[in-house]
């Protein structure tokens, strides 16, 4: 890191550099004051994002927070209502033609045609982006081959399990090669092991230079691929960075204790509160769970003496760094399920 | 290799790393592909094409039977009259399904994919009009087939009933625009049919396919007059029996262009229009 930057610094002191010449390289995807709204119903509410060319970026957060509004609107789907979204500099509302020219966009729902075999849905799609039907059939077999499907290729896609859905889906975004791929929860409704395969393929994908913006409620998903998240809530990103940083902005390390007895929880809370000054985190649903920030390790056997001094039986005690749920928790006050359950009642 | 499980991270490195050809596919090109789609959904799911083979062959029996000694005199007299308009009335009906197909593409999500791709934006709406029209052509050979096997004798010969084809395709072409704005309103498939069967029966069956105009009262004889599927059914019944059809002939066309120029710009707003 050093010694880039300080290359990097003996190039600029050395060599004049006109500064109309050092042409910026665009952001893949830079949005405003992005806001969308249908009806009386805000969307999105002003939202501002800068996702760097060749990276995994995560928009995190509950149902109807935004994410899919957001992806429609980067894919031209749909128009803003105000604010701007440019991908690779070209504006997705006026230069929409060649936005399409540059994306992919595997929504949510099953985005290929089920009464089609894979391999005509490939050709379909290839022959659509201007493919002769030569090269759009050796493009088909040679991608389901690469993504396991080549014994289904002949198979209606209505046959297909879940996850081989999922990657018959991701495939059709990858018949050419976009610069800038959109996933719309890529593995909501996976099993686990299709989830590894997707997972493993958005890695491979973004390893050879496509940038793709992927939009999760799993936060451990987000945690695991995504460089750069933003945690999007009510139509509006309501923290950004990397993993670690979010995970900073809750504390160093995160302490979680289950207890014996649920009724002693707040006696628990109580205590603990008391012992850091603070620090405790909301509570969460779990009955019989209390987490707290902590700003060195040693705090932790202060508070299990203490506890064990009180006679409250623990029957898991951990320090560990937060997860990307209790990220959310402090951020919002509520954790990610209930913002779900919230969004289900309103419905 | 089983059939779940992915390849080597080399073999996927060469496929990943190709990229997009600088030029998507022509407008013309764009539609072939799609109306090819619309082939091999016919080819995967035949019973697609039950509803046009089935309903008109059912339709023709049923029609010609029932009422054909009551109208006529005997089925087969009745058939004379009948055919032409029972074309008419079946390959409308099947119109429907335009609507209804468009209206599960778009609810499944296959339309956000077609229009994220940098092509002709209605392309699809073309496409799946190409593979309609093919089973509307499809349904009335086989009723033209029914026809003949029930004793239908067309004075007009093989160029009469071509042309009451070609005539019936273009009115259906037309007025199928129409489902599709339905098909982009309503919510469910089934919904389009309800809604577009709420116009379908009084505009089929308010019309001169079943009786003769003269045997109406004379204020609906006004009405049924002046129904395009009148003049549509009145048009091709003179075309296949060889009798003078040019002025409605004509009549259908400017119906059909009519409703084409005002259906097709609102089915293309519709469209563009955000889900």
């Amino acid at each position: 890191m050093a010694v880039s930057f300080s290359l990097h610094w003996a190039g600029r002191a050395h060599i004049f550099v006109p500064p109309h010449f050092q042409v910026a390289m665009p952001h893949a995807i830079e949005t405003a004051a992005l806001a969308k709204s249908f009806g009386e119903t805000k969307a999105l509410a002003g939202v501002d994002l800068r996702i760097r060319q060749g990276s995994v970026y995560g928009l995190l957060g509950p149902n109807g927070a935004g994410k899919t509004t957001t992806i429609r609107i980067l894919a031209t789907l749909l128009k803003p209502t105000a604010g701007t979204a440019t991908v690779l500099g070209l504006d997705v509302v006026k230069d929409a033609a060649l936005v399409r020219q540059k994306v992919s966009l595997t929504g949510q729902y099953a985005s290929v045609d089920e009464d089609l075999t894979g391999h005509e849905n490939l050709v379909l799609v290839g022959r659509l982006l201007g493919l002769e039907w030569r090269a759009a059939r050796k493009r088909a077999t040679e991608l389901l081959e690469a993504f396991g499907l080549a014994d289904a290729a002949g198979r209606q896609v209505m046959t297909y399990s879940g996850g081989m859905r999922r990657r018959i889906d991701i495939a059709a975004s990858l018949v050419t090669v976009p610069e800038i791929l959109f996933l719309d929860e890529p593995t909501t409704g996976l099993d686990p092991r299709s989830r590894n395969q997707v997972w493993e393929l958005v890695r491979r994908i973004a390893a050879e230079g496509t940038t793709v913006l992927l939009t999760t409620q799993y936060l451990d998903e987000a945690d695991r691929l995504a460089e750069r998240m933003a945690v999007v809530d009510h139509g509006r990103v309501i923290a950004e960075g990397t993993s670690r940083e979010l995970k900073a902005s809750v504390g160093s390390n995160a302490l979680h204790v289950r207890l014996a007895d649920p009724a002693e929880k707040d006696h628990a809370r109580n205590l603990i509160e008391r012992l850091l000054g603070g620090g405790v985190l909301p509570a969460t649903t779990e009955p019989a769970e209390v987490s707290a920030r902590l700003d060195n390790a040693a705090q932790a056997g202060q508070i299990l003496s203490a506890l064990a001094a009180s006679q409250i039986e623990v029957v898991h005690f951990a320090v560990g760094s937060p997860s990307l749920d209790e990220v959310f928790l402090a951020l919002t006050g509520r954790p990610a399920e209930d913002a779900d359950a919230e969004k289900e009642a309103a419905a | 290799m089983s059939a779940d499980s992915l390849p080597s991270g080399a073999r996927t490195h060469e496929l990943l790393s190709s990229r997009r050809p600088a030029k998507p596919a022509s407008a013309l090109s764009a539609v072939a592909t799609l109306a090819w789609r619309a082939m091999l959904k016919i080819k995967h799911v035949p019973f697609q094409l039950f509803d046009v083979t089935v309903t008109p062959i059912m339709f023709t029996l049923l029609f010609t039977y029932v009422f054909g000694g009551a109208l006529a005199g005997t089925p087969r007299e009745y058939i004379q009259y009948l055919l032409p308009g029972i074309t008419v009335q079946t390959i409308i009906f099947i119109t429907v399904y335009t609507g209804v197909g468009l209206n599960s593409d778009i609810k499944k999500g296959l339309y956000d994919r077609f229009r994220s791709l940098p092509m002709w934006q209605p392309a699809p709406l073309f496409g799946a009009l190409a593979g309609d029209v093919f089973r509307y052509s499809f349904a009335t050979i086989l009723i033209i087939i029914v026809g003949l096997l029930l004793g239908f004798r067309p004075q007009g010969g093989v160029l009469g009933v071509l042309a009451a084809v070609g005539l019936v395709l273009i009115f259906c072409f037309a007025i199928s625009w129409l489902w599709i704005i339905v098909g982009m309103l309503v919510r469910t498939p089934e919904s389009v049919m309800t809604t577009s069967f709420v116009f379908l029966m009084p505009l089929t069956f308010m019309s001169d396919i079943f009786v003769n105009l003269e045997t109406m009262p004379g204020w609906l004889q006004e009405v049924v007059g002046r129904n395009p599927v009148t003049l549509l059914a009145r048009a091709s019944r003179a075309l296949m029996h060889g009798e003078p059809a040019a002025g409605d002939v004509l009549s259908v066309l400017i119906a059909s262009a009519v409703i084409v120029l005002v259906a097709a710009p609102i089915a293309m707003r519709l469209y563009r229009k955000e889900r």
